[in-house]
């Protein structure tokens, strides 16, 4: 063991959230065996627990480690995530207040399930479920890399404190359900404001100054630069990234679940301009990229093999070791890993209710209301214990290449649950062959990438169009389902399987 | 129709050719980086005001 004192506090934070995570099942107490109070802590979420829970959700372990190493590397383009996490709130504002109302009107705990509600298609919520729940699996992975390499950066060897961390979380999200993760965002968003509000004071006075941290940065990657004629080069990259990455957000299952499980859609509103508060302190957390990179890091001895291991992932954890006494680097560390405890939790969960609504109850045998929710449990299980395997079985690359794709496949439910909680315009068939050839086009652009770029070049009318893959393809899916739902509403309307009523949305 | 105000906060924030230069700088940071730094809280209050005023007309109904 490298660092004995950062070591220990990292160790006493973490049994301290694991704790509250048993503890948390007897808060705002109801009954477990039911899948609403399990999967989604009884709507019962007020303004301030569904700011922490939603924010613990979405800026996650990988967030922290991911962004500053992409500014660490690549430079600016990097930043395109404080652009897309403003402009995922104004698309919150519009779209999920109303979700929750038709949810909360029809018991849906699921994206999915309003589906299937308002088309009357089970083959098309079967399509919206199974894409999220692919989707989570590789996001659920890209956490433990997230634990592992702060793990790792305190000098703790082998993949026991891993596997042992991953244990107690099925332990106390088996028993405590939604709760856990409520009450554990609390102390994780503590710890993440005070590590990056001490880090954005201390680090740049011992570097001299934010003018001589940007000064450090090579030209090339201070600004996106300059399209050539006739293009739009890096401008639309940026602008598409941070637009198509905003619209697929709320869209995963595990987003989806925690602004469901809040206790109003008037809470989802006033949340919608609170939470940019994060995003405030994510700017931040991205330019300790920049202070990694000017600090020198990566050609000092001691970090040498960090680098060599971890890639530019190892930035961050690298740059609270350089600047940071032993203590507080635990208090960093320990801010980090149960940020991956968080969003790794209700990710399970989320994917759970997906698998017990979605796929058990409409395919499976019948099932009543407690045998449901214990198929939740188990199926939770499964998902982290699948997790956990994925990342010491393959190479870390495949996670971070099935993110990639997730990001794209997720934002083909676009239409299908967003779009849909204005307009029944759309038919279900149609829906479901968009769905497709939005998810079939998107791999095959990510497949010509080598599944290591988001960004494909488009051709149009001689003037070439740089595009976040996702971002083009859910148009494209966008287009054809309104295309095709004209003849097919017209031959065999769909519209009388809509089980929700138009004051179902009224909000 | 307060809801265009929804609309700015798309513009605001990937106006990229507007926002992708240096100068001006503010404590040492490049414009690129300060300008969307500032549009956080500037999109925080669009949103906020939003809100109060689809609250308003609520109540009033």
């Amino acid at each position: 063991m490298i660092h004995p004192i950062a070591t220990g506090v990292f160790l006493a934070l973490i049994a301290f959230v694991i704790v509250l995570g048993f503890v948390a099942g007897r808060w705002k107490a109801g009954d477990m065996s039911h899948i609403e109070e399990w999967g989604l802590g009884g709507r019962r979420f007020g303004t301030w627990v569904s700011w922490f829970l939603i924010g613990g959700d979405t800026y996650t372990a990988y967030t922290f480690i991911a962004i500053p190493a992409l500014m660490f590397g690549a430079g600016a383009i990097g930043f395109f995530a404080v652009p897309y996490t403003v402009v995922c709130y104004p698309i919150l504002f519009l779209v999920f207040p109303k979700l929750w109302k038709v949810a909360r009107n029809h018991g849906y705990i699921t994206g999915p399930e309003f589906v299937r509600g308002r088309y009357g298609n089970r083959w098309l919520a079967l399509a919206i479920g199974v894409t999220g729940i692919f989707a989570t699996m590789p996001y659920i992975a890209l956490q433990l890399v997230g634990m592992q390499t702060v793990i790792g950066a305190l000098g703790i060897p082998g993949h026991i404190p891993l596997i042992v961390a991953f244990a107690v979380l099925a332990a106390f999200t088996y028993t405590s359900g939604l709760r856990a993760p409520a009450m554990i965002a609390i102390v994780k968003d503590l710890l993440i404001y005070l590590t990056v509000i001490v880090a954005v004071i201390v680090v740049p006075i011992e570097l001299g100054g934010f003018g001589s941290i940007f000064a450090h940065i090579a030209p090339s990657k201070l600004l996106l630069a300059k399209p050539p004629a006739g293009s739009t080069g890096s401008y639309t990259s940026y602008a598409t990234l941070a637009l198509g990455s905003a619209m697929a957000l709320f869209l995963y299952p595990h987003t989806t679940t925690a602004i469901l499980s809040s206790s109003g859609a008037r809470v989802i509103k006033r949340n919608a301009s609170l939470l940019p508060a994060y995003t405030f302190v994510l700017g931040l957390l991205a330019l300790l990229g920049f202070m990694a990179a000017a600090a020198g890091l990566k050609s000092m001895p001691q970090f040498a093999d960090g680098f060599a291991h971890y890639g530019t992932s190892f930035a961050i954890p690298a740059l609270m070791l350089y600047a940071f006494p032993s203590w507080f680097v635990g208090i960093a560390f320990a801010a980090i890993a149960i940020g991956a405890l968080v969003p790794a939790a209700i990710m399970s969960i989320a994917s759970a209710n997906i698998f017990t609504r979605d796929i058990w109850k409409e395919f499976g045998p019948p099932t009543n209301g407690s045998v449901e929710t214990l198929i939740a449990k188990l199926f939770s299980i499964v998902m982290i214990v699948g997790a956990v395997v994925f990342i010491l079985a393959i190479p870390n690359t495949y996670a971070v290449q099935l993110q990639l794709l997730g990001g794209m496949w997720v934002i083909q439910t676009f239409p299908a649950i967003a779009l849909s909680v204005f307009t029944r315009f759309f038919n279900g068939w149609a829906l479901l062959i968009g769905w497709a050839v939005g998810i079939v086009s998107a791999t095959y652009l990510a497949a010509l990438n080598h599944l290591t770029g988001a960004i494909w070049a488009f051709h149009i009318l001689g003037y070439t169009v740089p595009s976040y893959i996702a971002f083009a393809t859910v148009i494209l899916n966008i287009v054809v389902a309104g295309v095709l739902s004209v003849p097919f509403n017209a031959i065999a309307s769909d519209r009388a399987r809509d089980a929700t009523k138009a004051a179902d949305y009224a909000a | 129709m307060t809801k265009i105000l929804l609309l700015v906060v798309f513009v605001i924030n990937l106006a990229v050719p507007f926002f992708n230069r240096t100068d001006p700088t503010l404590f040492g940071f490049p414009f690129f980086y300060w300008y969307q730094m500032v549009a956080v809280p500037v999109s925080s209050l669009l949103i906020y005001a939003v809100f109060r005023a689809e609250d308003r007309a609520e109540t009033d109904e």
